[in-house]
């Protein structure tokens, strides 16, 4: 076991073990700083993958922004009702068969492919070369990208508009 | 020399299955929501590791949209859970069971 390995496998466990924190925490706050974590942990990884931008983009959006606004709007809105949970042991024959398929097709994959369990060579790819690529190759599709952050930035200004001003401008709803 | 394709994809089925746990057993919209978010970040992972394991820069590249849908799905799915609860005053998914509410 290479020194990458083991960093790996360090990183792997950390990433289960904080996201099945999260899913099972009862505090909206744990779960959040928990995700934290494994995003963290996640940031590690695709550098070790040979992805140092995609690290810096994940610290960055998912642990930083994404975060602070799901803990903004947990602050904002008081949830200090009992949270009822849907028991998986009812549906245990679908949940096993969801599982099931889809282990099986990921097996039948990685078994069709030869070199699917060869060791991967290290690689790094600069932030310099990522962005040319982006750029040649994707550069409609960053365009298309920006338009949707745009219309998303519309449509999250028009569903939080105040009471006061709808009655202002007479929409009923 | 790291470890193969295989267990990096392991480890995102496991991620993966992780987020549709949360995203079918939890009722808070919050929660729900951080399940989709999960699910998201192992698609990611899979996707890095399969730039690696072919060598293309296109993987890598489908990230960073990915970055992006889940910041705009983040954004519109918040500002509808503020909506509901001001509307309903619950953000439990089980209680929406009345129209014009």
């Amino acid at each position: 076991m290479t020194l990458y390995s083991g960093f790996f496998y360090l990183l792997a466990v950390i990433i289960t073990v904080a996201t099945a924190l999260t899913i099972t925490s009862r505090n909206l706050v744990y779960a959040v700083i928990y995700l934290v974590i494994s995003f963290l942990g996640t940031a590690l990884l695709f550098y070790l993958l040979g992805a140092p931008m995609l690290a810096a983009l994940e610290a960055i959006i998912y642990a930083g922004a994404i975060m602070v606004l799901f803990l903004m709007i947990i602050m904002l809105i008081q949830v200090d009702e009992q949270e009822g949970v849907v028991s998986l042991l009812n549906q245990c024959f679908f949940v096993i068969a969801v599982i099931g398929t889809t282990f099986s097709l990921v097996m039948l994959l990685l078994y069709a492919n030869p070199g699917s369990f060869l060791p991967l060579q290290a690689g790094m790819v600069t932030p310099r070369q990522f962005g040319a690529f982006i750029f040649q190759r994707y550069w409609l599709a960053v365009e298309v990208v920006s338009f949707l952050l745009l219309v998303a930035l519309v449509g999250a200004l028009f569903l939080s508009r105040s009471q006061s001003k709808e009655a202002t401008y007479g929409v009923k709803r | 020399m790291i470890v193969s394709y295989g267990e990096v994809l392991g480890l995102a089925v496991c991620l993966f299955f992780m987020g549709m746990i949360c995203v079918a057993t939890r009722r808070n919209l919050i929660m729900i929501l951080i399940g989709v978010e999960i699910m998201l970040n192992a698609s990611g992972i899979a996707f890095v590791g399969a730039a690696l394991r072919w060598r293309s820069l296109d993987g890598q590249a489908f990230v960073l949209f990915l970055m992006a849908v889940a910041a705009a799905e983040v954004a519109v799915g918040l500002a509808l859970i503020v909506y509901a609860h001001r509307h309903t005053g619950t953000i439990n998914g089980d209680k929406y069971n009345l129209m014009k509410g």
